[in-house]
Order: C-alpha cells, then sequence, then structure tokens
C-alpha cells in the first residue's frame, strides 16, 4: 500500500554489525540465505562479537521508537549504525528513498546536516564553545551567516527553556542544562529523524524525570521521528509507542509497552519488566475494548491516563469507565484486575513501583 | 604468574648469579675477564668520519641554503629586539604576562626585567630571546605535525615514539658536530639542534589530546554533518587545545635549555656564552648574575606560556592588550635612538661580588669538606672501585687481609639466604649487590655485564629490546669506550641513589604535611623549569672542577622527579584503604611502610625512571666541570671537531637511556 509505505520514515532490514578481525568474510555470501543463530554462534566461536544480529524493524512516521536492552545487548550500536557512525555488514536501511547502507562521503554529510540530529549520553559539547555557539555549531558547518544561525540558536535555547543561559560554557552548566543544550543543537538544523542515546541516564533520578515529561512536551510541538535508546524499562513505558527489545544483538520482542508487558515471549522478558508497576505503566487505551451492545456507563478517563487513576472508583465498586473522545470504547473492570493480579504476584502495589 | 614458571625465573637469576661470582674469581687471573679486550677495539670513529664528511660535504649547499633561509628572520628578529629600546618591549612583556596571568605575573615580569636591565644583561637576553622566538614555533608547527600524523595513523605510533625518545636522549653536543659540517659556522645548527630536542613533548601532547578528544565530541560533530578537515579543525583542535598548550608550554622551555647549551658553538653574545665565558675564566660573581638572568627568564617563559594553558590566558580583555601593544610601539618609536640602558656599574659590583664569593667559599669550604669527603669515600669510592679496592690503608685505613674477604663473602652469603628465604628474588638480588658492592661497578668483569643486560632485556622487553642491549653494549666495547660507559652507568648509578633517598623523603614528608607540600611545590616547580646549564653554577663554585662537583649537579638537577612522584603516589593512594589500616590499627609508620607506600608503588617507579633520565641527560652537561665518562667523550669530541666519536658515545648514552627506561617502564600503553 502506497500509503503505509509513506507512513514508514526507517525501514531496516536483516541488520549485521559483527566486531573482530576480519567480519566482512563472513557476509561474503551472495546468494546464500544467511541462517541467523548458525552465524551467530559460528561468529562467537572464532573470535568475532556480533553486536547487532539481523534486526528488522520499520520506524513510522512521527513515533517515539524505543530500543531498549541492557548494557552489551548491542542497543548504542544499533543506533550507530542507523546513524552511519559505524559501518553494518550486511542489511539495508531504507530512508526517503534511499538505502542508508550505501551512502557514504559528501552525500552522508549531507543527510546528516539536512536530516538526521543525535543526542548523546554524555552530551558531546564543544568544551570552548558557549551554549549559544554549541547549539549554532551545526549551522557553522554548513556555513550559515553568524547572525542568522546566532538567532536560530536563540530560538532553540528558548524551545529548550535556557534562555539566559547562552553565554554560558557547558563546564559551568549543571548536568541537565547541558543535556538541554545538546537537545537544542540536534533540533537546530530541524531533522526529520532524532536519534537520542540514553540521553538522560547520566541525570539524576529526580531531573531525569523532569526532562522526560520536557522531552514529552517537545515531541507534542514537534511531532519528530524519534530513535529513543534506554536501558530503563520505565523510561521506556513512559516514552515509547513502541518498544524493541534487545539482548545479545538480537531483537526479541517488538510492540507498544503493553504488549511487552502483557505478552512477554519469553522468560527474559518477564523477568526484565518484573519491576515495573503496572498500574502505572499500562494505560487505559491499552485495556479498553470496543463495547458490545448498548453504549457503556460510568465515569469518563482519558485514554492515556495510567490505570491507577481509577483504582478508587474501583475499590468503591465501579465495574465499568468510558473513554474520553471515543463513546465506542469500554474499559472492564475484570481487565484491570487481571493487571492488578500480576502486579501483586510481583509484590508491586499501586505504590510499590520504581517510577 | 605461575609457579612453574617462577621457579624457571628463579633458576635463571641463581645461575647468572653464580656465572658472576666466578666471573668476578675468574677476572682476578684471567685478564680477558676484567676487562673488554683490546684486539676486539676498532677504530669506528674514523671510519664513521669518513661517512659524515663525505655525506654531509655532497649536502653542504643545501645546508647552506637552509642556514640563510633560517638566518634571515633571525637577524631580523635580533635587529628588532636591539633597536627596540627596552621600557617598550619590557611593555610589552608585562602587557602578555598581565593576559596571560594576571596582576602578580605582571608585577614578577616588570620585576624580573627591571633587574636585567639594572643588572646589565639586556643585549644578551634579547639575544638569547631572539633564539628562543625563532626555533620555538618552528619546534611547535613540527611536533604538531608529526602528533597529529601519528594520531591518524596508529600503526607509526611505535616507530614515532622510539624516535622521540632518541631525539630527546641523544645528547646535542654529540651531533652538534655534523650539523655545523652541514649547516656551516653560525647559529643555525645550534638552532637546528634546540629544534630537535623540543620538538617531542609537542608531539607528544598532540597525541594526548588529539586521543583524549571524548567520543561524544567526534560523534556529535560528525551527526552536525562535519567533513574531515572540520572534524579535525572545528571540533578536535579546540577541544585539544589545553592540552595542546601544556606542549607549548614545555617545548618553549626545552628550546630556552638548548638554546643555552647550544652556546658553546660561541659567537652569539647570548645568555648562554656569557655563563660560560665567565665559568671558563672563574669569575664567580659575573657567573652568578648571568645565571640568575637565566632563571629569570626562564621563570617568565614558564609563567606566561603556563598561563594560557591553564587558563587561556583572558586575564585582560584583549581591547587593552591591544591599546597597551600600540602605546608599546609608540613608545619604541619615540625613544629608539637613545642610549638608555644603565652603564657598567652593575657588572663592577658582580666583580666586586666576586671577592666576596670567594672569600665565602674559603670560610665555608671545611663545612663543605666534610660533606664532599662523606660523599666521596662513604658512596662513590665503593661503587667505583669497591670494597675491595677502598679497603685499603689509603682510602678505608686498613688492608684487605683474607681474614676480612672471608667475612665479607660469609655476611653476604648468609644475608642473601636471610633475606632469600621466603622471597628468592630478594636473596638473588642481595647476592648481586654484594657482588658490585665488591667489585665496584666499572670493575664488574664485562661477559658478567652482558649476561645479566642480555637476560634481564629479553625478559623484559623481548627481542627487540635484548638487540638494542647487544647493539649498545657492543658499540661501547668495540669503539673502547667499555670503561666510559661503565662510569657513566657508575655516575648515573650514585646521583640516582642521592636523588632518590633525598627526593623520596622530602616526597614522604611533602605528602604527610601539607604546608610542607605547599613551600616546596614552588621550588620543586623553579627547579624543574631551569635549564640544565644553570645548576653547574652553584656546584661549580662550592666545590672546584671534579667528579664530585658533577654529582652535585647532576643530583641538584634529578632530585625533583622523585620528590614529585613519590609525593603524588603516596597522595593518591584510595583513601578507603587507608582507613582500612588506620582501623586495624596501624602505627603512622606503619602505615606508610605496609599501606600507602606499596600501593603507590608504580608511580614511584615512574619516578625512579624519571630521576635516571634526568641524570642522564645531565651527564653531558656536567662534563663541563670534569667527569671521566661518556658525557666528557662527547665534550672531548666536539671541542675537537671529531663528529664520529660524539655521535658513537652520544650512542651508547642514547642506548642507555632507553635500556633503563624500558626496563623500569611497565608495559603501559604510550
Amino acid at each position: 500500500m502506497a500509503s503505509a509505505s509513506s507512513q514508514i520514515m526507517l525501514s531496516c532490514k536483516n541488520l549485521w554489525k559483527v566486531f573482530g578481525a576480519r567480519p566482512a568474510y563472513y557476509f561474503d555470501t551472495a546468494g546464500y540465505q544467511i541462517d541467523p543463530d548458525g552465524l551467530t554462534a559460528r561468529l562467537r566461536r572464532e573470535g568475532h562479537i556480533p553486536a547487532v544480529v539481523d534486526a528488522s524493524f520499520d520506524v513510522k512516521r512521527g513515533e517515539i521508537f524505543v530500543i531498549m536492552g541492557l548494557s552489551g545487548s548491542g542497543k548504542s550500536t544499533l543506533v550507530r549504525c542507523l546513524s552511519r557512525l559505524l559501518d553494518i555488514e550486511h542489511g539495508t536501511m531504507e530512508f526517503d528513498g534511499q538505502d542508508l547502507a550505501k551512502i557514504s562521503g559528501p552525500d552522508l554529510i549531507e543527510i546528516r546536516r539536512r536530516k538526521m540530529g543525535m543526542v548523546f549520553q554524555s552530551f558531546g559539547l564543544m568544551p570552548h564553545l558557549t551554549a549559544l555557539e554549541n547549539i549554532a555549531f551545526p549551522l557553522k558547518l554548513q556555513g550559515v551567516a553568524r547572525p542568522e544561525r546566532e538567532a536560530r540558536a536563540r530560538e532553540m535555547l528558548e524551545l529548550v527553556e535556557l534562555g539566559n543561559r547562552g553565554d554560558a560554557l557547558p563546564s559551568q552548566l549543571s548536568g541537565g542544562q547541558q543535556q538541554r543544550v545538546g537537545i537544542a543543537r540536534s533540533l537546530s538544523t530541524n531533522p526529520d529523524l532524532w536519534f537520542l542515546d540514553e540521553p538522560f541516564s547520566a541525570l539524576d533520578p529526580l531531573i531525569r524525570r523532569q526532562m522526560q515529561d520536557e522531552f514529552l512536551r517537545l515531541q507534542s510541538q514537534l511531532k519528530k521521528t524519534i530513535v529513543f535508546i534506554t536501558h530503563d524499562i520505565m523510561e521506556a513505558c513512559r516514552l515509547a509507542d513502541r518498544i524493541a527489545l534487545m539482548r545479545g544483538g538480537k531483537i526479541i520482542q517488538l510492540g507498544t509497552p503493553a504488549e511487552i508487558l502483557l505478552q512477554p515471549v519469553d522468560d527474559y522478558v518477564s523477568d526484565f519488566t518484573a519491576e515495573v508497576a503496572l498500574t502505572r505503566a499500562i494505560r487505559v487505551r491499552d485495556l479498553a475494548r470496543p463495547a458490545l451492545g448498548d453504549l457503556p456507563e460510568g465515569p469518563v478517563v482519558p485514554p492515556a491516563a495510567p490505570i491507577e487513576v481509577i483504582l478508587p472508583a474501583l475499590a468503591s465498586g465501579q465495574r465499568q469507565f468510558r473513554v474520553e473522545g471515543d463513546d465506542s470504547l469500554v474499559l472492564d473492570a475484570t481487565s484491570v484486575l487481571e493487571v492488578l493480579k500480576r502486579d501483586a504476584r510481583h509484590g508491586l502495589g499501586p505504590e510499590g513501583g520504581r517510577g | 604468574m605461575t609457579a612453574v614458571w617462577g621457579n624457571r625465573q628463579y633458576r635463571i637469576w641463581t645461575g647468572l648469579l653464580l656465572l658472576s661470582v666466578l666471573l668476578v674469581v675468574l677476572a682476578q687471573h684471567v685478564p680477558l675477564f676484567k676487562s673488554f679486550p683490546a684486539w676486539l677495539v676498532l677504530d669506528l670513529s674514523t671510519w664513521l668520519n669518513s661517512v659524515i664528511s663525505a655525506l654531509f660535504e655532497t649536502l653542504r649547499p643545501l645546508g647552506m641554503l637552509l642556514s640563510t633561509l633560517a638566518e634571515m628572520p633571525l637577524a631580523g628578529i635580533r635587529s628588532l629586539l636591539a633597536w627596540a629600546p627596552w621600557p617598550a618591549t619590557s611593555l610589552l612583556v608585562i602587557l602578555v604576562a598581565l593576559y596571560a596571568g594576571g596582576l602578580r605575573l605582571a608585577l614578577f615580569a616588570a620585576v624580573a626585567l627591571g633587574m636585567v636591565v639594572v643588572m646589565g644583561y639586556w643585549p644578551k637576553a634579547m639575544n638569547t630571546l631572539a633564539l628562543v622566538i625563532i626555533s620555538v614555533p618552528v619546534a611547535v608547527s613540527i611536533g604538531f605535525a608529526l602528533g597529529a600524523l601519528a594520531h591518524r595513523l596508529p600503526k607509526i605510533r611505535p616507530a614515532m615514539i622510539a624516535l622521540l625518545d632518541v631525539m630527546q636522549t641523544w645528547p646535542a653536543f654529540g651531533y652538534l658536530i655534523p650539523l655545523l659540517i652541514l649547516f656551516g659556522f653560525g647559529p643555525t645548527a645550534g638552532l637546528t639542534a634546540s629544534v630537535i630536542f623540543s620538538v617531542p613533548p609537542m608531539v607528544r601532547n598532540t597525541l594526548v589530546g588529539l586521543s583524549d578528544v571524548p567520543p561524544a565530541i567526534v560523534e556529535s560533530a560528525l551527526m552536525a554533518g562535519a567533513r574531515p578537515r572540520q572534524l579535525f579543525w572545528q571540533a578536535m583542535v579546540p577541544t585539544a587545545m589545553p592540552q595542546l598548550l601544556v606542549g607549548v608550554n614545555q617545548t618553549t622551555m626545552a628550546s630556552l635549555s638548548m638554546v643555552i647549551i647550544i652556546a658553546i658553538i660561541g659567537g652569539f653574545n647570548d645568555l648562554g656564552w656569557e655563563v660560560l665565558s665567565a665559568m671558563r675564566a672563574a669569575e664567580l660573581g659575573r657567573s652568578l648574575g648571568a645565571g640568575l638572568v637565566i632563571v629569570l627568564i626562564a621563570v617568565l617563559l614558564d609563567r606566561i606560556t603556563r598561563g594560557f594553558a591553564e587558563r587561556g590566558g583572558r586575564a585582560i580583555s584583549g581591547g587593552v592588550l591591544r591599546a597597551g601593544m600600540v602605546i608599546a610601539l609608540i613608545l619604541a618609536v619615540l625613544l629608539s635612538g637613545y642610549d638608555l640602558l644603565p652603564g657598567d656599574q652593575a657588572q663592577r659590583l658582580l666583580r666586586r661580588i666576586d671577592g666576596w664569593l670567594l672569600d665565602f667559599v674559603a670560610w665555608s669550604a671545611p663545612v663543605f669538606a666534610v660533606l664532599r669527603n662523606a660523599i666521596t669515600y662513604g658512596v662513590m669510592l665503593p661503587m667505583r672501585i669497591g670494597f675491595s679496592g677502598s679497603a685499603s690503608p689509603m682510602v678505608w685505613g686498613f688492608a684487605l687481609t683474607p681474614a676480612i674477604t672471608a667475612a665479607y663473602v660469609l655476611v653476604a652469603v648468609a644475608l642473601a639466604l636471610i633475606l632469600g628465604r621466603r622471597k628468592p628474588m630478594r636473596g638473588i638480588v642481595t647476592g648481586f649487590a654484594a657482588l658490585l658492592f665488591w667489585t665496584g661497578l666499572p670493575a664488574f668483569p664485562w661477559p658478567g655485564v652482558f649476561a645479566v643486560i642480555g637476560v634481564a632485556t629479553w625478559q623484559k622487553g623481548g627481542a627487540g629490546l635484548f638487540a638494542l642491549a647487544m647493539a649498545g653494549l657492543g658499540l661501547a666495547g668495540l669503539s673502547g669506550l667499555w670503561v666510559p660507559m661503565m662510569q657513566s652507568i657508575y655516575l648515573a648509578a650514585v646521583a640516582v641513589l642521592i636523588c632518590f633517598v633525598i627526593g623520596g623523603a622530602l616526597g614522604v614528608l611533602a605528602a604527610e604535611n601539607d604546608r610542607f607540600s605547599a613551600i616546596l611545590r614552588p621550588i620543586s616547580d623553579t627547579l624543574q623549569t631551569l635549564p640544565q646549564f644553570v645548576f653547574l653554577i652553584p656546584a661549580l663554585m662550592l666545590f672546584k672542577v671534579g667528579e664530585f662537583t658533577a654529582l652535585i649537579a647532576i643530583a641538584l638537577y634529578a632530585v625533583v622527579p622523585p620528590i614529585r612522584y613519590v609525593e603524588h603516589g603516596l597522595r593518591n593512594v584510595r583513601p578507603d584503604l587507608v582507613e582500612a589500616g588506620v582501623q586495624m590499627g596501624a602505627t603512622p609508620w606503619q602505615l606508610l611502610w605496609q599501606v600507602k607506600l606499596p600501593l603507590a608503588r608504580s608511580s614511584v617507579l615512574l619516578g625512579l625512571n624519571q630521576t635516571i633520565m634526568a641524570a642522564l641527560s645531565m651527564l653531558v652537561i656536567a662534563a663541563l666541570v670534569g667527569t671521566r665518562e661518556l658525557g666528557q667523550q662527547v665534550y672531548v669530541a666536539l671541542s675537537k671537531a671529531d663528529a664520529g666519536a660524539g655521535l658513537i658515545a652520544g650512542a651508547i648514552i642514547t642506548a642507555i637511556a632507553l635500556i633503563s627506561d624500558r626496563l623500569l617502564r611497565r608495559r603501559v600503553s604510550n
């Protein structure tokens, strides 16, 4: 379908990234079918590290696509393949009608200048430039004149609410402020595709939460296509439209947060998600179903709200809830109780999560 | 370390020890083992001289061209500095000092320059400065380019680092003659030597700076769409800038040090020449005055360049700096043509000081004689001629009877066995020490030296280091320089020993006591800034010409690294481990010896390494006050214009330095 393909911003098929002495040797397989598990075992046996194994996924226009995994799972390597900071061994990455994997040299520089932005875990700010100059840096590289690029940088500073700190050097800013500058810099060229590599992992928990809210606010304004890397399952559940969960270089499950939480494909995924307080992570729209027969009764709740907001009403005996903005949907108490049972199994009450 | 490997290790070294004992005993009867056989000595230097003169004579037109090119800007800067009246030049320097380091540094600059003027050294100081102004930019550019190249091509890094080590350890006096043949008589040969010596720190700092640029900076520049050149010049170089400026600081100081040493060629009427001629004429006051001026200029240059490296300047606004520069220029034009320098009253005063100094030296001689005798008879003689040589009525007042020999052997064996009971290596080291103390270092049988150094280099550094060691020792033997080489090792060893005992103790005190550390630090800083040449002056003044004077000069120069590294190592011991020691009830003394020093071991070893490097590099300079080792050979070759002999003796010093560096350094990446 033409409309469906235009919905897709980045389409990756069978990506492989291998570290070692001679990775190219293993992919000289014109015409042969690669057996992922067999090849992974062989690579490990022969002293190579398969960092990304046969990864295939589509990133839709305007969605927040979260790649999650523990350290060493290959998530940072994967985002570096997508941004072409690393070269892949095998596979295709269709972006904007071109195969990103085959682009290099001036064309790649051009794509990075116009269409991609990236935020780094350790910020990556130039220590000799002020906040404003850092934000203007990508435009300076493109040869944009000083007044123009500084005007744009000032706009970006306002956007991340750092308007009065433009003259500060990175060393004079707190971690959270530095990352705001990093975000503003990555947005200064107005990219279509926005990579964020563990942007909040180096920050204190409280600041992290503020920055997540800030990020959601920005996204509701800007509607970028986002690839977001994190090792924090709570962060993933808060921010993601869809999550790709990685382990040992492989994507082991891909789905919405609710799918990952409620239908884990294996024990690893269920262990991984066990710490999450579902009453906070699962939203009303995840459990809502089409109403059968009569129009539903009961209080109205917003679809994006976590189900913990209905717990008081549930406790006082309410059996059904209506979903705001869509009269055909209903939230049934039994499905919420199912979720509560699972939380209780893990010893996590509504207040027990680590969110 | 597996037990099997350990056992094999002990067997090899025990075997070596027994072999050495056998050689020492045999050497008394078989002359072949005692000194390197004369019939093996070849006339290498004559052969090398013919090659060098043939090669360099053909290159000479090129050399003359380069020399003309280099001397044009030098002459320009020299006449500019000579033309500019001192108030204008001083104002400029004070402004730069203000910009780089603030008011205190500007004040220091004013006082220092004022002293240079009053003491009557202004023209000579300007001549020295002209040499520095020419050689620093050249060295910085070459060093930056080489460092960037080594960063770009990791494969050439080991070769590059080896080359830098050679450039830093090969004594300049050793290659000055070939340079003079190439460039003709004039400042270019000296400038080239200065550049060769001062390029390495810039290369090293460039390499470190570029390698330490955080990956996130490189990646963020790439994602911003930087082209390769933009990545390098707009992201990596600015990020590495503080480290690059540290390189500029070190290169400037190395350049100043070498410019002053190179004055030995003569003919440039600069500060180095002033010190040298004053020392030759035994005019203490004059050499002390010139030495003081060198110290002032060195400290000033160091603080200014370091101010840029640490704070990036900006103590005053650039506008003020520019305005000041304009004023200085106007001042220069207005005042030019007037003779503003004071007369030679100061020089006459210095001559008078000469007399006082002589009185002081005569008066204090008994005190220093005690020190001199204690070290000469207690440390130097035993290490040079050994127990067997010292135990004579002439030296220690008793003869070497068979009973004494037997007692020595008995004590040595007992000590080795006791110390080696739990840690065999300690016993073996004790055995070697006893043996060395018996023969004295220079008289240790030469096949034993080959065997011990051969095994040590093979085990620690593999075939490459082994080959270097064999080549170095072989070259020393074949060129007839075996005895001077052993004398060099002996002199450096004594100096290192003294430095390590004194410097180590000072380092421990500084680590334990903040106030002492605060007092010691500026002294160490200053000592490390000073050109090597300066250390000869007080040593010569107090102790006259001789090996002991050389030892003092070397020790003064090499005492800073042990202070620094011991203090640094002790202060950086993990605090939780110190707390654990205190909690277990360790006394301060136990804490120092059983917790802190063992944990600071790698830092202390690095300090030892640096001390040895400093001592070896000072050997050739110290040769000026009279030694009888390789440094003296280099110096003599220079005065005889014997290029080959100088190169060979220099090469052996370099080999000693490289081998001891590699043996002591842990295998860490550079």
